[in-house]
């Protein structure tokens, strides 16, 4: 499963249950929808562990942090998955968000780079 | 009428550095003008970083740049985000985008017109951010979101320049009159000519009133 545009990249990989993002995401609203279906589509796997890398996105708008937040929130609800984010401090958006991700998900592991 | 919220400058000192960048809101469908928004906010944040010079020996100053550059592009990104979605599709007012410098701050302003069925709801959301701990108005709206499909904005990018990037916020939701769409869309030397003078003659029933909403962000630099 992979979203590939010339500004941003988004791939699962099976094998290790992580899903990679890449570059500058400032998307218009409803344009995150597919990539909330590839997320849902993660999810219905139901693998034990669900790494997230966003050491890659240099850039998100708030209507992407809106959709991960929504997207950890329901993971939270599950409450059957662990989710890891590895985030790099080095890039704003990060250091605050991946902690507020947190709050949404006490169990949460964190992991910088 | 002139309204105000939250930390605004109704009158700003004249600032020597400034960039002020004007937005025909309706030349073309937002959807393919999106991109622009990135673009626009870039641009603004490079420019700024010319009065910062940074030592390539200095890692710390290499390191407010970016916080800097970071911070402009993000927050004015959102700025203009918020004024293309919200622009009324029936008026002709530019969205305005304006950096200020100062010697220990700066202010980004973007002015926009807002649809008078949107104020309330917008002036309802300021007064929550204003008086809720960030934190869990974070909480909120991200369930807000799950819950509605359909919402069109989380606040969030708002909630973020207050908790994330320390700035003050502050509107300004003023009403303005406007010639109605279909005397300014004529075009043509006769018919300017005959709007000049109909201008001349028209009372204040062939001119609408509109809300222009400005929202100012101060940072500490």
């Amino acid at each position: 499963m992979k979203i590939t545009t010339n500004d941003y990249s988004i791939k699962y990989d099976t094998e290790t249950a992580t899903i990679s993002w890449q570059g500058f995401m400032r998307l218009n609203g409803k344009e995150y929808d597919p990539i909330l279906q590839l997320l849902n589509q993660v999810i219905d796997l139901e693998p034990p562990i669900i790494t997230l890398n966003l050491q890659g996105l240099e850039a998100l708008n708030s209507s992407g942090i809106s959709m991960l937040g929504r997207f950890v929130f329901s993971l939270a609800k599950k409450k059957k998955i662990q989710l890891i984010v590895q985030g790099d401090k080095k890039i704003i958006w990060q250091r605050k968000w991946v902690i507020n991700f947190q709050r949404l998900m006490p169990s949460l592991l964190l992991e910088w780079k | 009428m002139v309204q105000i919220f939250g930390e605004c400058n109704n009158d700003p000192l004249k600032s020597q550095e400034y960039l002020r960048l004007r937005f025909s809101p309706s030349s073309a469908p937002l959807q393919l003008r999106w991109r622009n928004n990135g673009l626009s906010a870039d641009f603004l944040a490079d420019y700024l970083i010319t009065f910062f010079p940074s030592e390539e020996n200095d890692p710390q100053s290499c390191e407010k740049e970016a916080e800097l550059k970071g911070a402009v592009s993000y927050i004015a990104n959102e700025l203009l985000e918020n004024a293309m979605k919200f622009n009324g599709s029936t008026s002709n007012v530019p969205i305005k985008l304006e950096l200020m410098l100062y010697s220990d701050h700066l202010i980004l302003c973007v002015s926009n017109h807002l649809p008078s069925e949107n104020i309330a709801g917008f002036q309802s959301f300021i007064h929550e951010l204003l008086n809720t701990e960030p934190q869990d108005l974070y909480v909120r709206q991200i369930e807000r979101a799950d819950q509605d499909d359909n919402m069109t904005t989380s606040g969030l990018g708002l909630l973020t320049m207050i908790d994330d990037y320390n700035a003050k916020l502050g509107w300004k939701f003023e009403s303005i009159l406007q010639e109605k769409a279909d005397n300014i869309i004529q075009k043509g030397f006769i018919s300017r000519f005959l709007n000049k003078i109909a201008s001349l003659v028209s009372s204040q029933s062939q001119r609408a009133k509109l809300t222009v909403v400005t929202t100012m962000v101060q940072l500490s630099i």
